[in-house]
């Protein structure tokens, strides 16, 4: 049986990891590199790399992260933040990256996740999708959550799958930063809908957190950022805690 | 000297690190030539099985990995190559194992198979040295090798499949060894010195 994941996230902005809430107030958390090291060492089952730098010299600072990081880890990762042509998504993957997410460029452009699946297999195509509740109705919104789309979250979900991702990254704004907790109801609805698995994504803030999303939501990994980066939780102390909760972790 | 096929697959990068972590000489290549040079053979692919194929005929590849009397590392989709078919795009694989791949039922497990999955050990072989049963390797699979008489380690997801198959000089692991942490290095290692 496959065991559930813990993913740190580390959103990047020129080789440095940030953190904000709410998509804004951005602080520093550390180089992305050693971070990384340090995440394999304590036992990650994958990571996660967003960039968010805002520069012409993206494509390069992606592709350098990825080398970077390659040669230090041995687990596997996803990297995202902009992608938009498959040539990029080739350099990405050769480089040594498991897979690339994509969020804005495929709310624009659709082919590009069933071009990518079927080029590089739907296993290394991510579709990450960042939903806000506007008066009772779970929207997507698109360039780190500054624009709202008329897209609605578990249609938008669905379709990503039919069109060929792998995996669905969920991330709901309302949560994240919060630490209140994941949106069990949501993912349990996503969950229940699609046949790829689940990252949630958004309000992790202790270890029954987690427990619920596996345990009520049926997520296949959880998602959290600055909970790991500042060591509020050890991910050996959350894997154990879910252990012993019957929830099967790699430890 | 190791041939690494630069199947064009992204795994290749992630394999390459692991050899130079383990100081193995390798050259990465797409020639007959270096094939024939080698030692050993590791075979790493990943994307779509009758893309994988074609490439392989183009390159003039496919007879020569067909009839290779030298150890030959297959890895996920390098290892479902080395089947007899592939239903996959519906295309020819190598033919070592004289099986046919199946695909995971959506409707009763989630499509890919994706993350970390216990790896239990049938047959004692030196592929597996010093590596515990029940150890946790990575997967990242749509389709799969049904367990046959060649299948020396099994995984379940669903129902039992083949991690790891085994014939002559032919091994395959349907994991990914190069992104399973130590476990991962430990079974490249023993492929590099013991196979």
């Amino acid at each position: 049986m496959l065991t559930k994941r813990i993913i740190p996230c580390l959103d990047v902005m020129d080789g440095r990891v940030v953190k904000g809430t709410n998509f804004i107030n951005l602080r520093d958390a550390g180089s992305a590199v050693e971070l990384a090291e340090r995440y394999y060492a304590e036992g990650a089952d994958e990571l996660v790399f967003l960039d968010i730098t805002a520069s012409v010299e993206k494509r390069k600072t992606l592709l350098n992260l990825v080398i970077e990081v390659a040669d230090v880890i041995r687990i596997p990762f996803t990297v995202g933040g902009g992608i938009t042509e498959i040539g990029d998504i080739e350099k990405l993957l050769n480089a040594g990256a498991e897979k690339i997410s994509l969020n804005s460029s495929i709310v624009n452009n659709p082919k590009l996740i069933s071009e990518a699946s079927k080029q590089f297999g739907s296993q290394a195509v991510v579709a990450a999708i960042d939903i806000k509740d506007i008066n009772g109705v779970h929207k997507v919104f698109i360039k780190g959550g500054r624009e709202e789309t008329k897209l609605i979250g578990l249609d938008w979900c669905k379709e990503v799958v039919d069109l060929g991702a792998g995996e669905i990254l969920l991330t709901s704004m309302d949560k994240d930063g919060t630490k209140e907790g994941f949106d069990l109801e949501f993912l349990k609805k996503l969950t229940d809908s699609v046949s790829v698995p689940v990252i949630a994504s958004g309000g992790a803030g202790n270890k029954e957190h987690f427990l619920k999303a596996f345990s009520i939501a049926n997520v296949d990994a959880c998602l959290a950022a600055s909970l790991f980066h500042y060591k509020e939780l050890e991910i050996k102390e959350l894997k154990e805690y879910l252990k012993n909760n019957n929830v099967e972790v790699r430890v | 000297m190791i041939a690494l096929i630069d199947s064009g697959a992204g795994n290749v990068a992630s394999v390459a690190n692991v050899l130079k972590d383990l100081n193995a000489e390798y050259i990465l290549t797409k020639r007959e030539i270096d094939i024939c040079n080698a030692d050993k053979i590791i075979f790493p692919g990943v994307g779509e099985a009758s893309f994988a194929v074609r490439q392989l005929h183009i390159l003039n590849l496919f007879n020569l990995l067909r009839i290779v009397k030298k150890p030959m590392l297959g890895i996920c989709l390098g290892m479902q190559l080395m089947c007899e078919k592939l239903v996959e795009g519906n295309s020819a694989g190598l033919g070592i194992f004289p099986v046919s791949t199946e695909i995971f039922s959506k409707d009763k497990v989630k499509v890919p198979h994706m993350g970390w999955n216990k790896v239990e050990i049938i047959e004692n072989q030196k592929l597996f040295d010093g590596i515990n049963n029940n150890e946790y390797y990575y997967y990242a699979n749509s389709f799969y090798v049904p367990i046959n008489e060649y299948t020396i380690a099994k995984s379940n997801h669903g129902s039992d499949f083949s991690a790891s198959i085994k014939k002559d000089n032919y091994y395959g692991v349907q994991f990914h060894p190069e992104k399973s942490g130590a476990a991962g290095i430990k079974l490249l290692k023993n492929f590099i010195e013991l196979c």
